[in-house]
């Protein structure tokens, strides 16, 4: 095997003492990316299962892909439909304007965060872990396709930074490092994702798509929580086809995934269920005892299907690092997420995504969660004691 | 009829190479050993030289700790070597058998007439107490303890095992012997499978017995213990392996030491894998010779997969190994792209490969790690695998923290490296659980001595 002999040829240069020495942690990466490592236990279980971080990271990428494509095809769709071009568009028009407005924040996000990632784990004589994989996946989708470029890269260092490798990387993170990167453009330049002008992209690109002067869509959100009434519910809602954030709108592109989460185990089904149960139950209750506004009489179908709630439930809140990790702590803690993102919703209306943030607060909590649920052994435990 | 306990978490390994039930003759091998490194616990104290005879029987090892406490050679013979390691650290005492093999004479014993501490005593001057292991800690038996209970597990359900029930024909007498033997020390409990008839299981007297029902680790006695009667702190409960109950009958019917046993010789590297009737201690080339598919890129394993360690053939059956596995070593195998490729044929719990739907295939499974380690990131993981009222999760993380408070809370002391190799097995963060957990009661011993 040609190439697995010139990976075996070039890595004396990458040992210590070789003259790539400082690119060790980037041969390594790239080595196992190529091939499983065929080192052999040595201590412990002489087998091992074949399933390991990177498959089940890319497994997540997978599960993403429905709603990165339906992401970049609703970019060109918005732009299209707000210029009054629908028509004269056609199908891989919409697709290849979406993609050339979504890619370069892709590119931004993967470069700037593994970078990180790789200068970390020389630094650190560790090998690169894959966490980044997804998050930097999740985080073109995750912010409008009008997002700046440099904010976007401001954003993504600071949150690798600070929310995960100060922590000792992807494991010992507890709070979602994609999540942190929305949080920070939201706190930072609130300008750049909030508000009706940021939704849709308004220029053209590559001589696809059209200039929009002045013209701004705003998102269903955005709309009832600075309005008298909710917009009426569509199946273009559950499709897609409304303004939002790159990935969060199609509620279909999103079952996708989270059917291959689910059918792999890789996602717990309980977090998943329970923030739907959560924020449903929740809506229903502010339906019929809520304050009078329009966020508040949303339906709650209506509710899931709009802003960002299938997406933080599906891809958000069943991080395993940052969930609740115990089996009884997954259903309060996705209950209490589910609740929490319609409470803010309708009682904030400065914050109408409520999804951010209810999940980045129960991420806060989540240890708080388990910890009462291990204690329920631990006095079990003691008790046994007692009674002796 | 025995109460059955049926297990729901767990899991079969379904593993290539299952031993055939036939005895294949094995050569007496040239030489045996003793290595104290079997006994976890025992600062050995060798007292015999080289070149000393020895009968079977007669002492070649103490533990510094405990005098009383011998472990004796399995044939009488020459000691040839008294092997050392870093830190003149006994290693292995070597014996070159003689061709007429001679016994201590203990005398046989009609157990009925013995009290509890004169068993004890019998079982010490024999060298088969130290056979023995104590929960907390997984560590050789103290005898100044007065255990709570004694646990034997009469079935392993580790991959590739030898069935007890096969290895126990011929020695029905002696393994009821040596139960009624341990019921005079406490109170003894035998956890059976709830797939075993034979009566001298379900029917055993002087012992309660249970069944248990589910995958591996049902044969594991932490497991049982923990659904029968768990272990708390302050108590101490001693098990032990059922060839070793055999053993015990054995030296009280016959008088003599006579640590014969049936072990499977398994694995997909083994050309006809089947059981073998060997000693304790004897050479692993001579188990193995001839029987062996290729000599390069193989793992021999004194034991079975998940727990046993690697070996070659210059080594020696180890003490408490029930099975001589040999599987393929993988290391020259490199497999492109294995994060995306499909990889069909390769077994795992993940969904993301396609070994759920050949439910009844058994598979090749190289000593590969087939990932690199991580941090602890897939939740429920471990409790999937994991049978007991026990947190793994947070346990170890105990244990990595050496937070001794919080590993006592969370139940170290009901457990044993052996009840994670299945957690170590599927663990997708490839965390060394076993040693991890091995360490975590290392400390907690030494600090609470």
């Amino acid at each position: 095997m040609s190439l697995r002999n010139y990976l075996d040829k070039i890595r004396p240069n990458f040992d210590e003492g070789g003259k790539l020495h400082a690119f060790r942690s980037l041969y390594e990466g790239f080595e196992s990316f190529l091939y499983v490592p065929n080192t052999t236990a040595k201590n412990g279980v002489n087998i091992h299962d074949s399933f390991d971080s990177k498959r089940m990271m890319i497994m997540v990428v997978i599960a993403l892909c429905p709603a990165l494509l339906f992401g970049m095809y609703n970019v060109g769709y918005q732009n299209y439909a707000l210029a009054g071009m629908l028509d004269q568009a056609t199908f891989w028009n919409k697709f290849w304007f979406g993609f050339l407005a979504v890619l370069p924040r892709l590119i931004v996000s993967y470069v700037v965060g593994l970078a990180i990632e790789f200068t970390v784990a020389q630094w650190k004589h560790e090998e690169i872990q894959e966490g980044y994989l997804v998050s930097g996946f999740i985080i073109p989708l995750i912010v409008p396709a009008t997002c700046p470029l440099w904010i976007l890269a401001v954003a993504v260092a600071f949150s690798v930074i600070f929310a995960k490798e100060i922590f000792g990387g992807t494991g010992m993170n507890f709070l979602n490092v994609a999540l942190i990167t929305r949080a920070f453009i939201f706190f930072a330049y609130p300008s750049v994702i909030s508000g009706d002008s940021v939704w849709v992209v308004d220029h053209t690109i590559c001589g696809l798509g059209a200039n929009l002067d002045g013209m701004t869509a705003a998102t269903a959100l955005g709309t009832a929580s600075t309005t008298a009434a909710a917009p009426a519910f569509t199946m273009d809602m559950v499709w897609g086809f409304i303004p939002g954030s790159v990935g969060e709108t199609s509620v279909i592109a999103i079952a996708l995934g989270a059917l291959l989460l689910l059918y792999t185990g890789i996602a717990s089904w309980k977090t998943m269920l329970s923030v739907f149960i959560g924020g449903i139950a929740m809506a229903v209750v502010y339906n019929q005892w809520g304050p009078d506004n329009a966020m508040a009489a949303m339906p709650w179908y209506e509710h899931i299907c709009v802003g960002g709630f299938c997406f933080g439930a599906v891809f958000m809140a069943t991080d395993p690092v940052t969930s609740a990790r115990t089996e009884c702590g997954k259903w309060i803690y996705g209950l209490l997420i589910g609740a929490m993102a319609i409470t803010i919703r309708v009682m904030n209306p400065g914050y109408p995504e409520g999804m951010m943030l209810a999940i980045l607060l129960m991420n806060c909590f989540a240890p708080l969660i388990d910890y009462c649920v291990v204690q329920k052994n631990v006095n079990r435990r003691a008790s046994r004691l007692v009674k002796k | 009829m025995a109460e059955i306990i049926r297990l729901r978490k767990g899991l079969d390994i379904r593993l290539l190479g299952t031993p055939a039930k036939e005895i294949t003759q094995v050569e007496a091998a040239g030489q045996y050993a003793l290595c104290p490194d079997d006994f976890t616990g025992v600062t050995p104290k060798p007292v015999v030289k080289e070149q000393q005879k020895v009968k079977a029987g007669e002492a070649l090892f103490i533990d510094k700790n405990n005098p009383e406490v011998k472990f004796v050679s399995p044939v009488s013979g020459e000691v040839v070597a008294v092997n050392r390691g870093a830190r003149r650290k006994v290693m292995s005492i070597v014996v070159k058998p003689d061709a007429e093999q001679s016994y201590v004479e203990f005398g046989t014993k009609s157990v009925q007439s013995l009290s509890g501490e004169e068993v004890k005593k019998a079982l010490m001057e024999a060298g088969l107490f130290g056979f023995l292991r104590q929960r907390p800690y997984d560590v050789i038996a103290n005898p100044n303890d007065t255990p709570r209970g004694i646990f034997v597990s009469a079935f392993d359900s580790k991959p590739l095992a030898p069935d007890f029930e096969f290895v126990l024909q011929g020695n029905e007498l002696d393994f009821q012997t040596g139960l009624s033997a341990l019921a005079k020390i406490a109170p003894t409990t035998l956890g059976i499978s709830a797939k075993q008839t034979n009566p001298t299981l379900t029917q055993a007297k002087n012992a309660d017995v249970y069944a248990f029902k589910g995958a591996h680790p049902a044969g594991n006695v932490g497991v049982q213990i923990n659904h029968i009667s768990p272990v708390n702190k302050g108590e101490v409960v001693w098990t032990l392996d059922p060839e070793v109950v055999i053993f015990i009958g054995r030296l009280f019917n016959k008088g003599v030491v006579d640590m014969t046993r049936v072990i499977a010789v398994a694995g997909e590297e083994i050309a006809k894998p089947s059981y073998a009737k060997v000693l304790v201690g004897a050479s692993l080339a001579s188990i193995l010779d001839g029987r062996l598919n290729r000599n390069e890129h193989i793992r021999i394993i004194n034991g079975n997969v998940l727990t046993g360690v690697k070996a070659s053939k210059e080594d020696f059956l180890g003490a408490f190994a029930n099975m001589v596995t040999v599987i393929p070593e993988g290391d020259d195998v490199n497999e492109f792209m294995g994060w995306i490729a499909p990889r069909f044929g390769h077994f795992s719990v993940s969904r993301s490969f396609f070994s759920w739907m050949c439910c009844k295939k058994q598979f090749s499974i190289d000593a590969r790690i087939k990932g690199s380690e991580r941090h602890m990131i897939m939740s429920n993981e471990y409790d999937k695998v994991f049978p007991m009222d026990i947190f793994p999760e947070y346990l170890i993380k105990a244990i990595i923290t050496g937070n001794i408070d919080k590993m006592e809370a969370y139940g170290i002391y009901e457990v044993a490296p052996e009840d994670f190799a299945l957690c170590e097995f599927v663990d997708s963060s490839k965390l060394e659980l076993q040693r991890i957990v091995r360490e975590g009661l290392n400390n907690l011993r030494a600090e609470m001595a």
